[in-house]
């Protein structure tokens, strides 16, 4: 990755315009040409650094369900539980962290009802409780990496 | 908005693989639903204007762009106080996310949420204390109740919640770390 790449995820990640030639106009912003962005964010994308181009989504918006779960696990049971955990699709990021609640992962569900069935079966399989956390009110959502 | 249309499904469906990488993206979108270029264009910018898309750019992989430390830091603020100390936090550089959370009485006393992503540990440490010492003294909170919950591993990058057959991942949903 070189400065120019890192001009360009500076840049992208706060605003591809939805207009008829958008790669063209944050190309004119960056001094470069159409093809060479494009060129480069497929080299990005390919390496890794990007996970994707495209909408950041407001969850609840387009109507669906989204949690923090925290569950607390035993080590000696952690790798059987994280699998159970891993295997339902509507589990997002699962993390292991530094608390004796340490499972801390995200459901996101098509339908927000579905939340409680989720954590309803995980705790079957699992044997062990569920912390739901949703969210009471957001303050800030940025999530913006500068390189 | 909480309900699409099956036609808003279908552009949603369309798009969740990505932009493509051609000169005019919106346009290469619109053809695999028969939509006009100009269909998409409105309907994304409507989705932009009332918040239903945060914002369309790159979503990138922090990991690998060397924010190896991801600290959850979790705060127990008395409830009167917790949106002035929500927003206040909110606005700091350091802050990529923070919410509100219900507390789960007795084991989690903690009702506000931040994230902090990092180079390293010491750089993050260092954040947080510069963090409690602002709360502190703008907030008047004495005895500050908070915990940082670093990751140690992470086992799921992507998930998914099914949006026809196909699925969003939730990187395409903020506010899922």
């Amino acid at each position: 990755m070189d400065e120019a790449d890192r001009r360009i995820i500076n840049a992208l990640q706060t605003g591809i315009p939805i207009c008829d030639h958008p790669y063209a106009e944050c190309a004119a912003e960056l001094d470069m040409t159409e093809e060479e962005l494009l060129r480069r964010l497929a080299s990005l994308r390919e390496e890794g650094f990007l996970s994707r181009i495209g909408p950041m989504y407001h969850a609840e918006r387009l109507g669906g369900g989204l949690a923090l779960v925290a569950m607390s696990v035993p080590l000696e049971d952690f790798d059987r539980v994280t699998e159970q955990v891993n295997a339902f699709d509507e589990v997002a990021h699962n993390y292991e962290r530094d608390h004796k609640l340490n499972m801390w992962f995200v459901l996101a569900t098509e339908k927000t009802e579905r939340v409680g069935q989720v954590l309803s079966e995980i705790e079957e399989v699992t044997g062990y409780p569920t912390y739901n956390m949703p969210k009471i009110e957001e303050f800030f959502v940025g999530l913006r990496f500068e390189v | 908005m909480a309900d699409l249309s099956a036609r808003e499904m279908e552009l949603v469906a369309a798009i969740q693989g990505g932009l493509p990488l051609v000169p005019r993206p919106y346009a290469a979108i619109g053809k695999k639903i028969g939509m006009s270029e100009q269909q998409v264009i409105k309907q994304l910018a409507d989705w932009q204007a009332d918040g239903t898309i945060r914002r369309m750019g790159v979503i990138v992989r922090h990991h690998e762009l060397g924010y190896r430390a991801n600290a959850m830091v979790v705060w127990n603020i008395p409830d009167e106080q917790v949106q002035e100390v929500g927003r206040l936090l909110g606005k700091q550089k350091v802050v990529t996310l923070c919410y509100q959370r219900p507390r789960r009485l007795p084991d989690w006393p903690y009702n506000l949420f931040c994230m902090i992503h990092g180079q390293d540990r010491d750089v993050v440490l260092g954040h947080v204390e510069t963090l409690a010492v602002l709360l502190s003294e703008q907030c008047d909170l004495s005895g500050l109740d908070f915990k940082v919950l670093f990751s140690r591993r992470r086992f799921k990058q992507r998930g998914a919640c099914s949006i026809k057959e196909k699925s969003v991942t939730p990187q395409q949903i903020a506010g899922s770390c």
